[in-house]
């Protein structure tokens, strides 16, 4: 791995160097598709030692279900290798394989809980939607030659998103919060994909207008630090934002918004470089918080679930969702009581989507918790490099927007379930159970792929050079 | 934009560290205090999560697991529930463990850190190891001998071997299966209820938890302070003992159920059970010998352990005499368990020496490696060896011809003390009838057994409720079941 992050470094270095005018050297960056292919082949060992571990836990035989899982996981993994070899064979050799680990280790979780839950048979469901986001994985990545053609579809992406987002309203709530559509059975939850769609958005109009946004417009302030773009610049998109997070408030889905308003001030900020923005954005976010905390019911038990884990012990109603979180995160330990022998299910009806980190906390301990950190963590570090590496805005601000999504999800959700900030629903990327989420996951993998295989690619195309000597006169301290 | 798109990654590294930390803080630091909140169910999902260790006697186990397939998983089972309900107590997932089920739980549920086979192992391992199991003293034939003598009266009878303070048998009736509260469900619930609302009472542990004016059978207590002190030095010199004896300090009468009590020598009155002497005997050796000898026997003491709590018998300290009259023959405030009053007989039979009763002979792994004995339990002298000798005598000579004939046992030399106990107001509860005794078999080299036993019943005549009557029989058989085994 230290040598794929090694490679990958120069490379970055190399075409940063270079991105200014020369044409580039003739450095040819390692592919490392071998690579990839053998940290697929070890993911799926692991998740099939997952597998048999719970099966000799709870039953002391191996499950019947392992091979199945095992080869249906294998031949996922392996279809959407051959995808990149042959459609992206320049791409980060990390990126698939964490994707196809963390989805395993899911299924494993998923399918550990299933045994807890008779009647309920979560994982076969799972295997099935996680099939559609290779799918989808594959198509993306044999189907979109050049990442910069999404540019093109910007307001597409837009329509299609505030579409997909208001959606739901049609449709009963489920749990308190109106997300979900129902066809034929399968829930769906449009606002999954709609981040994404969002995400192209905001890189594009970024990318377009990110020289009108961090040099024009009014000083309203002394501080040339904080000055206001012209409305017409910055309105269409500060419209965008306030109609998304707007539905999201409506249907109370305040993960979501929240994850919204971060990829927004993310995107923002990275595009003009403005501090500025970071300090209105958080401003704005705690000014959000504290009136939606005070006069929005859900939000307001949330918060005081948050602050009082253990309020409704106290009052005599037994431990609520979080305490009992708390309670299997705790009762993990350092090294964790080992798959299947558990009692995560005692959280509840949440226990396989919101709450699935618990089942791996209190199952793989401190330990197993922290490698899946990392393993997101470097899942987004892999991202941003890309990002970094390209040349294109565009391309740059769609890596930084996708692997914040991943970010930004991971945090809120995992600081939610283990009383870092307050609970919100989400569902934990790749791991959860949720079809829609998968289905997502995949697809953000798929374009982070596309995305790292131009940036590494050894003999790129040429992109607008104008952008990238905006670039060069904001990075001041580079050398070079 | 590379600048900015750092700091963005440093930002998410920034977070990234704070859900670490959050984790270790959770999983780590304050994962005890999680663990031990009573609404985390982990903990009673562990401890019935294997089979519980077993109670033996007689080396074979009266108790068992069942298998519920359930969260709870493990419920608890009783072979003869009823007869050794009164030693094991119960062990239920909603009510909790009692008696040895509850002092002997950590052995049993297996949280007992030494069975792990290394220090700290568990922690380690997040195992626990299969529980132990808890070896008891009682003699498996004595304890059906009482509980069949019984017959479902109410009483109790208690049995110690008087060289040890083994407790043989451990008897309490009418008595309940303990297996119908293991459950979890609504039947354990209806039976909970059915026995706390019984008036027979069949929860409560007669033979230790319960105490019975001890009545004529303290007269052992009190020859013994009497003979200690000098009071009466032969046997059968005449005492200045009128009947009816007039109470000091009072106009009340004491009277005897039978004649020939009127200056009665002490064998004679302790043969024939008479009050009168042994209440004039009580006032004449003192309130202070009085109470010596009874806490010496262990009257008075709080803190009998047997490692259940053993309800203290009590001898008033603070008597005028009149009153001291009425507790020398085992009235007024004087009250004793059954197994207090085993131990009196066992003390006499061994030499004045009283044993701390004890009921667990050890503890063991599953498997059967021992984890802990009993060990040597302190000793009192509750009277000098001589007058124990004497009231060994006296002992014998009441059953041989006395009021407890009923005990006698061929082949053996037994002694024996009958009671009939009156209680209530003016006396005008059913008495109770009790008798204490101790057995040597022919080719035995001390007293094997010690046997307390009282019985109240309400069905029978009040003419017919003697110790002689109804409970030495039930002694005998207790006494004939530890000397054939």
């Amino acid at each position: 791995m230290t040598k794929v992050g090694v490679g990958a470094g120069t490379g970055a270095g190399a075409t940063l160097v270079t991105a200014a005018d020369a044409p580039a050297p003739a450095v040819r960056l390692p592919r490392r598709r071998g690579v990839e292919l053998a940290l697929i082949v070890l993911a799926v060992l692991l998740c099939v030692y997952g597998y048999c571990a719970v099966g000799l836990a709870k039953h002391g035989t191996v499950p019947p279900g392992a091979a199945g899982y095992g080869a249906g996981l294998g031949v996922l993994a392996l279809l959407a290798h051959l995808a990149v070899r042959l459609r992206a064979p320049c791409a980060d050799p990390l990126l698939l394989p964490i994707a196809v680990l963390l989805n395993g280790i899911g299924l494993v979780l998923i399918y550990r809980l299933d045994l807890e839950t008779p009647g309920d048979r979560a994982a076969p469901t799972q295997l099935v939607w996680s099939t559609l986001g290779v799918a989808l994985f594959i198509v993306v990545v044999a189907a979109l030659r050049d990442h910069r053609v999404l540019q093109r579809y910007a307001y597409v992406c837009v329509v299609a998103a505030l579409a997909l987002l208001a959606l739901p309203i049609l449709f009963p709530a489920v749990n308190g919060a109106r997300i979900w559509i129902r066809i034929a059975g399968f829930s769906i939850q449009p606002g999954e994909f709609a981040k994404v769609l969002l995400a192209v958005f905001f890189a594009a109009y970024l990318a377009a207008n990110r020289t009108a946004l961090a040099y024009a417009g009014r000083k309203i302030w002394r501080l040339r630090r904080l000055q206001l773009p012209t409305g017409r610049v910055l309105g269409p998109i500060v419209a965008i934002w306030l109609l998304s997070v707007g539905v999201l408030v409506l249907e109370r889905d305040l993960g979501t918004s929240l994850l919204f308003f971060g990829l927004f001030v993310v995107m923002l900020y990275v595009a003009t470089g403005r501090t500025g923005w970071i300090a209105v954005g958080l401003l704005l976010a705690s000014l959000g918080a504290v009136a939606v905390g005070r006069l929005e019911p859900h939000v307001h038990s949330r918060v005081e679930d948050w602050l009082h884990p253990f309020a409704s012990i106290e009052a005599g109603q037994g431990a609520n969702q979080l305490a009992q979180s708390l309670f299997s995160f705790a009762a993990g330990g350092v090294l964790g009581t080992g798959l299947g022998l558990g009692h995560s299910v005692l959280i509840g009806f949440a226990a396989k989507s919101d709450f699935i980190l618990a089942t791996a906390g209190e199952e793989l301990g401190l330990a197993g918790l922290s490698a899946l950190f990392l393993l997101y963590g470097l899942l987004v570090e892999r991202g941003y490099r890309a990002g970094l590496s390209l040349r294109d805005p565009f391309g740059r601000l769609l890596a930084t927007g996708l692997a914040s999504i991943v970010g930004l999800q991971v945090f809120v959700i995992a600081g939610g379930v283990t009383g870092l900030i307050p609970l919100t629903g989400m569902a934990m990327p790749f791991l959860a159970q949720g079809g829609s989420s998968v289905v997502t996951n995949w697809a953000i993998v798929a374009l982070l792929i596309r995305v790292s295989d131009s940036a590494r690619r050894p003999h790129p195309e040429p992109s607008d050079h104008n952008h990238d000597h905006h670039d060069n006169d904001d990075d001041l301290g580079r050398p070079g | 934009m590379t600048r900015y798109i750092r700091r963005a990654a440093v930002f998410c590294a920034l977070l990234l560290v704070a859900l670490l930390v959050n984790a270790a803080r959770v999983q780590v630091v304050r994962s005890d205090v999680y663990d031990d909140n009573p609404a985390n169910r982990r903990a009673s999902i562990a401890r019935y999560a294997q089979p519980r260790g077993d109670i033996l006697v007689g080396g074979a186990p009266v108790t068992g697991s069942r298998d519920t397939g359930e969260q709870l998983r493990y419920e608890r089972t009783y072979r003869d529930g009823p007869l050794y309900a009164p030693v094991t107590g119960f062990a239920s997932q909603m009510y909790g463990t009692t008696l040895l089920e509850h002092t002997g739980d950590d052995v049993l549920s297996g949280a007992d850190p030494l069975l792990s086979p290394f220090p700290l192992w568990n922690d380690v391992t997040h195992g626990r190891p299969a529980g132990g199991d808890v070896v008891t003293t009682l003699n498996r034939r004595a304890q059906r001998a009482a509980y069949e003598g019984l017959d479902g009266r109410k009483g109790a009878v208690a049995a110690v071997e008087p060289a040890t303070g083994r407790v043989l048998a451990l008897v309490s009736s009418p008595s309940y299966d303990p297996a119908v509260l293991s459950g979890n469900d609504a039947g354990a619930e209806r039976a909970w209820a059915r026995l706390n609302g019984d008036p027979d009472r069949p929860m409560l542990n007669r033979a230790v938890r319960q105490t019975y004016p001890p009545g004529s059978t303290f007269k052992v207590v009190t020859a013994a302070a009497a003979l200690d002190a000098g009071v009466i030095d032969d046997l059968d010199a005449a005492t200045y003992s009128p009947a009816p004896y007039r109470l000091p300090g009072t106009t009340t009468a004491l009277t005897n159920e039978g004649d020939g009590c009127a200056d009665a020598p002490l064998r004679d009155a302790f043969e024939w059970s008479c009050n009168t002497v042994f209440a004039k005997l009580g006032v004449d050796t003192g309130l202070a010998r009085m109470t010596r000898t009874a806490q010496a026997f262990g009257f008075n003491d709080v803190a009998v352990r047997i490692p259940f709590a053993v309800a203290p018998s009590t001898f008033d300290t603070s008597l005028d005499k009149a009153q001291l009259a009425l507790s020398s023959i085992g009235q007024y405030n004087t009250r004793a368990t059954p197994l207090q009053m085993a131990m009196v007989a066992a003390a006499v039979a061994d030499g004045g020496r009283v044993r701390t009763p004890y009921l667990v002979e050890r503890t063991t792994r599953k498997g059967g490696a021992t984890v802990a004995t009993a060990g040597s339990r302190p000793t009192r002298q509750a009277m000098q060896p001589s007058t124990a000798r004497r009231l060994r005598e006296l002992m014998e000579d009441v059953v041989r011809e006395g009021t407890g004939t009923n005990a006698a046992i061929p082949g053996a030399v037994v002694g024996g003390k009958t009671g009939t106990a009156q209680h209530g107001i003016g006396n005008a509860g059913i008495p109770y009838a009790w008798f204490v005794s101790w057995a040597q078999g022919e080719r035995d080299m001390e007293p094997k057994v010690a046997v307390a036993v009282v019985v109240e019943d309400g069905s029978a005549h009040r003419g017919e409720i003697t110790g002689g009557g109804m409970a030495a029989p039930i002694a005998r058989a207790v006494m004939e079941a530890v000397l054939d085994s």
